[in-house]
């Protein structure tokens, strides 16, 4: 019985190895003082970091790519909070439908998206190529800012509710001083889950790109298809420090268990 | 009054996934099916006989299917040891492979360049130990995309798999034990067939996820297309845009296809497990 314990130990140990090098090793060629990414590094510089922030390119795609997931992410909130609200207070017919329709932008693959958006929202109704951008980052967006907050919805007491409108106070407000206060970790969490989702986004922007218009991971693309200097080693780091900060303060806001439901 | 109400707060979301979602996909669709004004199949007999387009596709589904079969035989072990370890060790280890989940798909791809290039680190240490004479050309070749989508989609197995096993009854295993059954017996008799529906839940997404996957064949996949950097190369740089059309009903209908019949297979399990 141990033995097979300690047989599967080292089977998941190996696993973690696989997923975890190779982003160990791209960390430790970012600090590779030639021009050519090497592993093990042959010697120890921070230029290609500097390097990143001398790219206007990549400092205007990050512009960009903040800029797409704040707008994105103000959209779907407008959006997400009525509907997951709806979702989780409220049963009613066709319930489970309503539900496959807010999580279908999941389902569709991201590519088709993208390029069916630039078919028909760019190319035939001339919609200029920011809007779009931000139209299709808060249709990926959507499904992610509803799930999260219908669950943290779905954890309040909505007895508190019912009291407040017994007292009086009419529904709309009674949802901004009451409700809306009590699920704040989950709408910020939301938000954070779904700046990952629009930040890391390839297949929507991909074909959203135009004069001064691209975002940031499309920017990496395109560098790597004409470079192999380690500036993109240093940010992959950057972007790693990033995810795990934001990683932490969702565990803080909803548990990890947010990750294992589904 | 009050359902009403209820369907007025989702309206602003279905709205605007119609306007922005479902039409363009709809107009899509539709438009493979006219040239010129004459209602024809000639966008898929096209692609039916052009034997580069089918290859692409048997590509794409090769590479997908040894992606998903490799991520359960390799993740349901893991999943299952993660599921019956101490609360500590357990979140620690889903929080290892959360990171690599959140982490930029570029980022992750890109990771694998100097792993698989032709003097990457695989191939030295292959070479080093005299297991080879010649480096193995990995990088660019639908392999390279097979172990990249691999490491993309494996965390997502662990971590819904870890999610299934939490949730079995832990008084059914209790049960089989009293009973005298062994750990091995325990699994394949309770554990397994419980996991079952969840199992075949993420086999859809990490199948979906690979056939239709973009950035991590454009990183590692070289020259050789899979069909979603077939339809980019046919929209942008060819501006073929029947072709384009085309390609993205064909992912659309095997994506439904695909999470329709899984579905109904998940749903025949749960009524019997």
């Amino acid at each position: 019985m141990q033995e097979k314990n300690r047989g599967l130990a080292l089977f998941t140990l190996l696993v973690y190895v696989f997923l975890l090098s190779p982003l160990i090793i791209i960390a430790a060629t970012s600090f590779e003082p030639g021009t050519i990414m090497k592993f093990p590094p042959q010697g120890f510089s921070l230029k290609w970091y500097e390097n990143i922030f001398k790219q206007s390119l990549f400092m205007e795609t990050f512009k960009i790519s903040i800029i797409v997931s704040f707008v994105g992410n103000l959209l779907a909130l407008l959006l997400g909070i009525p509907a997951a609200y709806a979702l989780s207070r409220f049963d009613f017919r066709g319930k489970e439908a309503w539900n496959a329709v807010f999580i279908s932008p999941v389902l569709i693959p991201g590519i088709v998206m993208g390029f069916t958006m630039l078919k028909y929202l760019v190319v035939t109704y001339h919609l200029p190529m920011m809007p779009a951008l931000f139209i299709g980052h808060t249709v990926i967006m959507l499904p992610f800012t509803i799930r999260v907050i219908a669950s943290s919805l779905s954890n309040f007491d909505f007895s508190v509710e019912e009291a407040a409108l017994s007292l009086g106070m009419n529904r709309l407000r009674t949802f901004f001083v009451v409700v809306l206060p009590n699920i704040k970790s989950g709408i910020i969490a939301a938000v954070i889950i779904a700046f990952l989702d629009s930040f890391n986004n390839v297949e929507i922007s991909v074909f959203m790109t135009g004069p001064g218009v691209s975002t940031f991971p499309i920017q990496m693309l395109s560098y790597l298809e004409n470079h192999f200097d380690p500036t993109l080693a240093a940010i992959s780091v950057l972007l790693m420090l990033l995810t795990a900060v934001l990683i932490f303060i969702i565990e803080r806001l909803l548990g990890l268990s947010y990750f294992t439901k589904r | 009054m009050k359902k009403r109400y209820v369907y007025w707060l989702m309206l602003p979301g279905l709205l605007f996934l119609t306007l922005f979602m479902l039409l363009p996909i709809i107009h899509t669709i539709g438009s493979t099916f006219f040239q010129e004004g004459q209602f024809t199949f000639e966008g898929y007999l096209h692609f039916l006989r052009d034997r580069y387009y089918v290859d692409i596709l048997l590509t794409t589904m090769q590479v997908s299917l040894v992606t998903t079969m490799a991520c359960i035989v390799v993740g349901f072990p893991v999943a299952y040891h993660i599921s019956m370890l101490s609360p500590r060790k357990k979140g620690f280890l889903l929080a290892l492979a959360i990171f690599p989940l959140l982490t930029s798909s570029v980022v992750r791809s890109f990771s694998w360049i100097i792993i698989l290039g032709k003097n990457g680190l695989l191939n030295s240490w292959l070479v080093g130990l005299g297991l080879i004479d010649q480096p193995l050309e990995i990088l660019y070749t639908p392999t390279a995309v097979m172990i990249g989508l691999i490491h993309l989609f494996l965390p997502l197995l662990i971590i819904s798999l870890v999610g299934v096993m939490e949730n079995i009854d832990p008084d059914l295993v209790k049960a089989a034990e009293s009973l005298g059954s062994s750990r091995f017996t325990v699994f394949r008799k309770v554990i397994f067939p419980l996991s079952i529906p969840g199992l075949i839940l993420g086999s859809i997404l990490i199948f979906v996820g690979s056939m239709t996957a973009y950035t991590t064949p454009t990183v590692l996949g070289g020259k050789k297309r899979v069909i979603a950097t077939f339809l980019y190369q046919n929209a942008i740089t060819l501006n073929d845009w029947n072709s384009a059309s085309v390609i993205a009903t064909i992912m659309i209908v095997i994506t439904l296809l695909v999470i329709g019949l899984m579905t109904k297979m998940s749903h025949k399990f749960r009524v019997k497990g």
